[in-house]
């Protein structure tokens, strides 16, 4: 979790906006490291005993708190072994990229209507969605349109319905011409649509520099406090441990 | 000999270091601790640190050079005692194997006279080599003795002789398909997913793809602009990194993208890998940029590897080129050759001369 990226969306583990649909993406970077942030956030939020630095994702597994579908491992079933079992459902357009995500949502449903009941009677409180990453469905054959179905049915169960959080990382190529009917960017612009906030990851505009690593754009929808639509944007640098945000120009190889 | 100090035994014991196994012709990372390997190319593991996953080549025109990577790729499996799994549907993976180099010292370029000011200047380091040596050398004039290439375990997946079999319901076409079976199958027999027990000596498993996403692979993203099965390769992509990340495996796969037309599919393709290089060739072109006399191509990056960490380990240049000497194929740092001609530094003899008046037209050769 990275403390100047909290300051900068005005939220903490411990009071967050809830019914939110965080839109992540890149464009020829990597926006992993968000995805990460979150992660820990969520996890953060939910269990105050969680000391220090590090979020024990086992832990988390165990405890019922984190329900994690590997679809890269899973999928190898899916495909070369033709297994059609019921645990494979969720992954169904493996088999058949045209019919749709349903299995997918069907599985998502039914995770985040359990997690309300855990094993000794404690509730988790309002679910939390993270997909790492939406953008490789398109590659495996399925198409924008039934992606953006699937979204919008997530964001009803899950934001709507729940009051719960959903957290999705789409990482585009470059804005091409030819690129107008079936692609990335075309999922993106869908998805701002249907966001409360976004943020968007790529290299500087000038080339590569090792003291800063990229620009992140926020865009906040208009909600009850603002009357029109916000949009920041800040400079960032990786390193091992975190990430730190910074505004343009201020970054500490400059200064 | 020192006398055993017993007076302060305590029962506090180290524990002992995780159970990191050593496995020939592996070293862990010093950033993560995952293995690497060396790629049979000790310029190119210096330039990336790691090799680890897959790595995505993206051919030359004339496809002479990421064939010669791949020859090195599984030359050095050879000689650290890897197994080895080719994949061909144009070449007969034997006669790929058997073109592999031999392994040899690398060349001493012996002691050179310098003018004693430079001689404690630390050298300009263009040829990159790493302080620590991981991986060998290989001299590309001679073929590898038969004795060292038969001692290692190969396996080879020919397309061209498979028989065809019907996937039923896989959205993979028949070749990938098979493929990917193949490969699997490998996996689970000889242990690299960890399914056997520990009776075997832990060991890597290399792939070697060549030219996937060509026709002969029944792919036909190489020849139309609108393939029919535009999403094959990228999903092959997609359930070999799943194969990867659940065996003691890397893979170097060759695609002849110069011949893919999909912007977008060239763009997945290579999110889809771990690392992304591409070569470009001066042969056959006109190129006549004095910059590149010395080189017989570049290497460009297209994506470095970020496993298991938040940030990755970028060079300090991208601007690379790499070269085949008559012995050992090198990739170096593109710099500027010393100008070693006449009129470097010098102002023109012609304005010298009008600046000294009427006389100078008889001295033009002489220099103030």
């Amino acid at each position: 979790m990275f403390p100047e990226l909290n300051s900068i969306l005005n939220s903490t583990p411990d009071s967050f906006k809830s019914s939110d649909f965080i839109l992540v993406s890149d464009r020829r970077a990597d926006a992993s490291f968000l995805i990460h942030h979150h992660l820990s956030f969520y996890l953060r939020g939910l269990d105050h005993n969680v000391s220090g630095q590090g979020v024990s994702l086992a832990q988390a597994r165990e405890k019922g708190q984190l329900v994690f579908l590997e679809g890269l491992k899973n999928s190898i079933g899916v495909i070369l072994q033709e297994d059609t079992s019921q645990e494979t459902q969720p992954l169904s357009y493996l088999r058949t990229p045209g019919a749709g995500l349903e299995g997918l949502f069907r599985f998502v449903e039914r995770s985040v209507r359990q997690s309300g009941d855990g094993d000794a009677g404690e509730s988790w409180g309002p679910p939390v969605l993270l997909i790492d990453d939406l953008s490789v469905l398109l590659s495996l054959g399925v198409s924008v349109g039934a992606i953006l179905d699937f979204t919008l049915y997530c964001q009803a169960t899950v934001c709507s319905e729940l009051q719960g959080n959903m957290v999705i990382l789409v990482r585009c190529e470059e804005e091409d011409a030819d690129d107008d009917e079936e692609g990335s960017n075309l999922l993106r612009r869908g998805l701002v649509h249907q966001c409360n906030l976004a943020l968007h990851v790529e290299g500087l505009p000038t080339g590569y520099c090792r003291d800063i690593h990229g620009q992140m754009e926020v865009w906040w929808r208009q909600g009850e406090e603002t009357i029109y639509n916000q949009r920041k944007i800040f400079h960032f640098k990786v390193h091992d441990k975190g990430a730190s945000f910074f505004a343009r120009g201020t970054s500490s190889a400059v200064l | 000999m020192a006398a055993p100090c017993s007076n302060t035994l305590t029962s506090f014991q180290k524990k002992t270091r995780s159970k990191l196994v050593s496995i020939p012709g592996t070293r862990p990372s010093v950033q993560n601790g995952q293995l690497l390997v060396s790629s049979g190319v000790s310029s190119l593991d210096y330039s990336f640190f790691h090799f680890i996953g897959s790595l995505l080549v993206m051919e030359d025109r004339y496809d002479s050079y990421s064939r010669m990577l791949l020859k090195y790729f599984l030359a050095e499996g050879v000689v650290c005692g890897h197994e080895l799994f080719l994949a061909s549907a144009r070449d007969h993976p034997d006669d790929i194997i058997e073109g592999q180099s031999q392994p040899s010292d690398p060349e001493n370029p012996g002691t050179m006279k310098i003018a004693w000011r430079y001689q404690n200047q630390p050298k300009v380091q263009t040829a990159l080599a790493s302080s620590v040596r991981f991986g060998h050398y290989y001299d590309v004039s001679k073929t590898m003795e038969p004795e060292l290439r038969q001692a290692a375990k190969c396996h080879s997946f020919y397309q061209l002789q498979e028989t065809p079999v019907t996937t039923g319901s896989s959205p993979l076409p028949s070749p990938y398909h098979a493929l990917l079976k193949s490969i699997q199958t490998v996996i689970r027999k000889e242990g690299f997913d960890g399914s056997t027990p520990q009776s075997k000596v832990r060991n890597v498993l290399r792939l070697g793809i060549h030219s996937l996403g060509s026709v002969l692979w029944g792919d036909d993203v190489c020849c139309k602009d609108n393939p029919a099965h535009c999403h094959a390769l990228t999903t092959f992509l997609y359930i070999l990194r799943g194969l990867l990340r659940t065996s003691l495996s890397v893979a170097m796969v060759t695609v002849p993208s110069h011949l893919i037309q999909n912007r977008a599919v060239m763009g997945r393709i290579i999110r889809l890998s771990d690392t992304a290089i591409a070569l470009e060739s001066f042969k056959g072109s006109e190129e006549t940029n004095p910059l590149y006399k010395d080189y017989h191509g570049l290497l460009h990056v297209r994506q470095l590897p970020r496993l298991n960490c938040l940030s990755c380990e970028v060079p300090d240049t991208k601007d690379l080129a790499f070269k085949l000497k008559r012995k050992q194929f090198t990739i170096e740092r593109l710099h500027l050759p010393p100008d070693l001609s006449e009129t470097v530094s010098r102002v023109s003899k012609t304005e010298l001369a009008a600046g000294c008046g009427t006389t100078a037209m008889g001295n033009k050769h002489l220099d103030f």
